[in-house]
């Protein structure tokens, strides 16, 4: 049988009949949930969507309805609701679909979060690099209100609650809620130390603050309308739901791929169509450019259910967060970035070292510092530069960032540099030790 | 000479403001609006934004200085920001933004002598699948291959000199 996509979320989005306007939502049942909302009690959504097995789309995945059940409600201040679409992660271009598809499915799935807990002030923070998407979001915004969707007096009901689509200004770490939140109330986006500043407790200006990713909010509204059991049929135990994957890079076809319960191995082979003519793939960044590196030729060693112990192929990793978990890595934000034998893997690590050591926020030392100094050592590596300790200092040094900085952003260049390491140790140190230039046969991959 | 907006804008700027719970909160969406309309973040224009949100100005230029939206030198007319990040690279995105640069003359990271064009490498510009992609001041042009640069050199050129911007899809 054919792999397919099982479209839930993208639904609408590519069909060339459907627009980004209120009525072209309305005409696929758009809002019909939100109206339902209104007359259930909050605590009923928040154990819908609990019971559903929702797990955050950001990165961590984190289950939404244990966030929510987080939230302090006995504080007395106001609870906020901020939609996090800074989408920054090296490969993820997801949140873009759904802002610029369908805008409306996320309103209705932030109006619904907002109602179900209570929420009067919801925020949309949009990255500066998606103008467009912004203006999108508020005309739609804007329709919804004078449909009586958003604003005051939401479908008729007492419940009332405005949405404000924000503007980041190009900066990585804004995806990190509380570097997020800082950024919100004006000032430089450090992030807040953890504990005591849980969003869930001292948030935005102090106060309860939830901060959700795009597509987790916009299963919402389907959670409402198929039922939590229903969902729960989609996708493996544990991994409820369709997940959009982002695929990138040396592939036949890349793209986003909503789909449910395949393997790694579908997704790239069937639906991507496999690696470009007379190439091999070689390595597979699978959770975002933070994420750990797979070889494709590796052997993963894993539990079965009844607990004897298995071998499994890149090819039979489960396309979910419990799958790419169980060979070693994460599923982060879906992004896919995928390398052929073309490649030259030092450079492809060097290229995103840059990229992390340009997004550090410089709030900690061991970040700051470490991923400029990453950067340097890794681009004298593949400019035929290498000093005879590089190789072990880098290593050595990356490992002591991740874990010791406020925010997880640490880990960002300690996973790529280790992993990108360990898994291709040889060909790195070959590399190294003639002191060759980077060479990626397509196309070079830093800056000269 | 004070520095001054377009009633307009004033008026955008207030209306943000008030939606705010807290005043301060509105500072990214001031500096957009006005380095909208000035291509600049200049020092006025910090004191400015300070009176008006009741901060000091210290507190206006640590964001400023922070984020790297925000600009303390002119940008170009059109502003072309060509994604550096591996997904682009891997399909030949420095290739293009050396095509770029021969192409519209100005060099990477600088604005050309006539501030007509701001050229650029940014990172991952979140629309990895169909890269290498530029974002040409609000508009994405994806699938930039060095083979396909024509029209997006064109367009660059067209706004550059004055014309008016194609409308693009995305």
């Amino acid at each position: 049988m054919p792999v397919t996509e099982t479209r839930l979320l993208l639904k609408h989005a590519d069909d060339p009949a459907y627009g980004i306007d209120l009525a072209s939502y309305e005409k696929v049942g758009g809002y019909e949930m939100l109206k339902k909302a209104v007359g259930l009690k909050p605590e009923d959504i928040r154990t819908e969507i609990k019971n559903s097995g929702l797990r955050g789309r950001g990165g961590a995945g984190f289950p939404c309805g244990v966030k929510w059940d987080l939230v302090d409600r006995k504080s007395g201040k106001p609870i906020y609701l901020i939609v996090n679409c800074d989408e920054s992660e090296p490969g993820t271009f997801k949140d873009r679909q759904l802002v610029h598809k369908d805008p409306h499915q996320l309103i209705e799935g932030v109006m619904i979060s907002a109602f179900a807990n209570n929420v009067a002030l919801a925020f949309i923070y949009i990255r500066e690099e998606m103008p467009k998407g912004a203006k999108i979001l508020n005309q739609a915004i804007e329709e919804a209100r004078a449909k009586g969707y958003v604003g005051a007096n939401i479908c008729g009901s007492s419940y009332s609650c405005d949405i404000i689509v924000h503007r980041g200004a190009g900066a990585y770490i804004c995806g990190e809620e509380t570097g997020l939140i800082e950024s919100m109330e004006g000032k430089r986006a450090y992030p807040r130390i953890k504990p005591p500043f849980f969003p869930a407790v001292l948030g935005l200006y102090q106060c309860p603050t939830i901060v959700n990713n795009v597509e987790t909010l916009c299963n919402v509204p389907h959670i409402l309308r198929m039922g939590a059991a229903e969902y729960c049929k989609i996708g493996r135990n544990n991994n409820t739901g369709t997940r959009i994957w982002c695929v990138s890079g040396q592939v036949q076809r890349p793209g986003y791929y909503e789909v449910a319960g395949i393997t790694f191995g579908q997704l790239l082979n069937d639906i991507c169509g496999g690696p470009l003519p007379g190439r091999k793939f070689k390595a597979i960044v699978p959770g975002g450019g933070s994420s750990k590196i797979l070889r494709y030729d590796e052997k993963f060693k894993g539990k079965k259910p009844d607990g004897t112990p298995h071998e499994f192929t890149f090819d039979e990793i489960p396309l979910d967060f419990d799958g790419i978990a169980s060979a070693g890595s994460m599923s982060g934000s879906g992004a896919v970035i995928v390398m052929d034998d073309s490649v030259d893997i030092m450079e492809a690590l060097a290229n995103l070292v840059a990229f992390y050591a340009h997004e550090s926020c410089g709030q900690c030392t061991p970040c700051r510092e470490g991923s400029l100094w990453a950067k340097k050592m890794t681009h004298r590596m593949c400019g035929g530069e290498a000093r005879e300790r590089d190789l072990t200092t880098l290593y050595d040094m990356a490992g002591n960032i991740g874990g010791r900085t406020v925010c997880p952003m640490g880990f960002s260049t300690t996973w790529p540099v280790q992993s990108y390491i360990d898994k291709f140790r040889p060909e790195i140190e070959a590399k190294t030790r003639e002191n060759r230039l980077g060479m990626s046969r397509d196309a070079r991959l830093i800056e000269k | 000479m004070a520095f001054q907006l377009k009633p307009e804008t004033v008026e955008k700027i207030d209306r943000m403001i008030a939606r705010y719970p807290q005043k301060r909160s509105a500072l990214m969406m001031v500096l957009h609006e006005i380095q909208e309309e000035k291509r600049v973040i200049s020092n006025e224009a910090i004191e400015w934004v300070a009176a008006r949100l009741e901060l000091q100005p210290i507190n206006v230029l640590e964001v400023v200085t922070f984020f790297p939206s925000y600009r303390q030198k002119p940008i170009g007319k059109v502003w072309v920001r060509v994604c550096r990040t591996l997904s682009c690279a891997l399909m030949g995105g420095y290739k293009t933004g050396e095509i770029l640069e021969k192409e519209l003359g100005c060099k990477m990271g600088h604005t050309s002598d006539d501030g007509s064009v701001t050229l650029e490498y940014a990172e991952c510009l979140a629309a990895c699948g169909t890269g290498p992609v530029a974002l040409v001041d609000e508009d994405l042009f994806e699938n930039l291959t060095p083979d396909k640069l024509g029209p997006v050199i064109a367009e660059i050129k067209k706004r550059a000199a004055g014309g008016t911007p194609t409308p693009t899809k995305n």
